[in-house]
């Protein structure tokens, strides 16, 4: 069979597999792992101020996250790289703030059902402790409702890796983008593409697993 | 300083002072009109049929609820809110909690924090309220655990501890703050009865050494007897009767204290 005819050719999966790993790959976790970061830290802060903030500050305050939750992730990148780029290099930095501001509308609900989980005779023995407010979240209510949370929040990290291909649109030579470009060089897409895939099974698939096994340790 | 009386002497500043108390939830009228003093050292035992109003007393006292009406002072010092001006001004937070500072509470379900050791759940206020050093806070720590019979549990966390255990630990970590006031909020009553025992023991041991102002809500009528000075029927929000157990468990001057003593005996 000739190998430039069939659907599949060795030598190419095997010329587009380096740079795939090496770069696409590579961009791919730097973006979930800072995104993540970002919607892990900027998530619990959310669920705080919408938690503790007077109703004149929580309620604009929630317009805002819902609009940013309630919209594309894809038009928020588009957007964001058409204001933001005179004034930012860097057009990873742009989508990984826009990956993790996206997800920190998600993550700030995970943690509002967490906090709310938390039982009310929580807060009573803190205020029965005298325990300052702030003592009270750091050291009783905010890692109970973490605890609570985990395993949802691991499912959303999961979520935003395999998100990161919308980078395409603006330009970022994450995994699909990569494969992309090797695709249009050679015009063979086959290969580049199910490659692309077959990693992000490869590297959700796994994590999904230890993080049921989470779940059921944590339940 | 509180003197270990068991009659404290008359003329000196209540403990606790309920002036005209009025709590509400919603329509429902929990507290109205309620005036009562609690001296300095005193013991007094709140009964009567649930709804009547004696947990809601407690939990006005460690602000776990607010006011709708009147002032509560303890030690003379307004709790939740003050007469200014001729108004009544809610106290802010940051001041009422100095005030609580000296008032423990133990619950019913216990409330130990499940994340922290049993130590850790003694010595998280120390430390964070009162500026203890940490070596401090743990060696009066471990004391009361070797007091309530916990000494070999400190590094366990709570989900590992029997009802009875946990009570314990709840009671230690009231005692670790110095309290001048401890409420008990049905300590017993939701412990498997072999477990009821060894609480009301420690109990027994803390009112007979020292000089803690307590109010407290129990089903135990024999505890009850044991421990307090006056002992308070409740009956729809205001006290049908009041005298030291001996009278109102023996004689009591009304029906309904006849008829509650009678179910509940």
């Amino acid at each position: 069979m000739n190998p430039s005819t069939s659907w599949w050719d060795w030598s190419h999966a095997a010329a587009v597999l380096p740079s795939l790993l090496l770069e696409g790959l590579k961009i791919t976790l730097i973006a979930t792992v800072l995104g993540t970061l970002i919607a892990l830290v900027l998530g619990l802060a959310v669920a705080i101020i919408r938690r503790t903030a007077p109703t004149a500050i929580a309620t604009p305050f929630t317009w805002v996250v819902e609009f940013i939750r309630m919209t594309p992730l894809v038009v928020q990148l588009v957007f964001a790289n058409l204001v933001l780029s005179p004034y930012i290099d860097s057009t990873l930095a742009i989508g990984i703030w826009v990956l993790g501001i996206h997800y920190t509308t998600y993550m700030a609900e995970v943690y509002r059902a967490g906090i709310d989980s938390v039982p009310t005779g929580q807060w009573e023995a803190a205020t029965a402790l005298s325990l300052p407010r702030l003592r009270t979240w750091r050291a009783v209510v905010v890692p109970q409702a973490i605890r609570n949370t985990l395993p949802a929040l691991g499912n959303y990290a999961i979520s935003m890796f395999k998100e990161t291909p919308f980078f395409v649109v603006i330009y970022i030579p994450e995994l699909v983008r990569v494969a992309q470009n090797y695709g249009s060089t050679y015009f063979r897409y086959t290969e580049a593409i199910t490659l692309a895939g077959l990693i992000f099974l490869a590297a959700s698939y796994p994590t999904s697993l230890l993080i049921r096994k989470l779940e059921k340790k944590l339940a | 300083m509180p003197e270990n009386t068991a009659a404290p002497a008359a003329g000196s500043a209540p403990h606790i002072e309920f002036r005209d108390v009025l709590k509400r939830f919603g329509d429902n009228t929990v507290l109205q009109g309620l005036d009562f003093t609690v001296s300095r050292g005193e013991r007094v035992t709140l009964i009567g049929p649930s709804g009547s109003g004696k947990t809601t007393i407690l939990r006005l006292v460690m602000t776990l609820e607010e006011l709708t009406g009147g002032y509560i002072h303890v030690g003379g010092v307004p709790l939740q809110y003050e007469e200014k001006g001729g108004k009544r001004v809610r106290i802010p937070d940051k001041r009422r909690r100095r005030t609580t500072t000296d008032i423990g509470m133990v619950f019913q379900h216990f409330n130990l924090f499940p994340n922290m050791t049993v130590l850790e759940n003694i010595v998280e206020a120390p430390i964070h309220v009162k500026g203890l050093s940490r070596a401090d806070a743990v060696s009066k720590a471990e004391g009361l655990l070797a007091k309530v019979g916990m000494g070999e549990k400190r590094d366990m966390k709570p989900s590992q501890l029997s009802g009875g255990q946990q009570q314990r630990v709840a009671i230690a970590r009231a005692l670790a703050m110095d309290p001048e006031i401890l409420l008990l909020d049905e300590v017993t009553s939701a412990l498997d009865p072999e477990l009821v025992g060894e609480v009301l023991a420690v109990l027994k041991d803390i009112a007979a050494e020292t000089d803690i102002s307590m109010l407290i809500v129990t089903h135990e009528m024999q505890f009850a007897r044991d421990v307090s000075d006056r002992v308070m029927m409740f009956d729809q929000g205001s006290i049908v009767e009041e005298g030291p157990p001996a009278q109102i468990f023996s004689e009591p001057a009304h029906q309904r204290t006849r008829d509650f003593l009678r179910a509940v005996l």
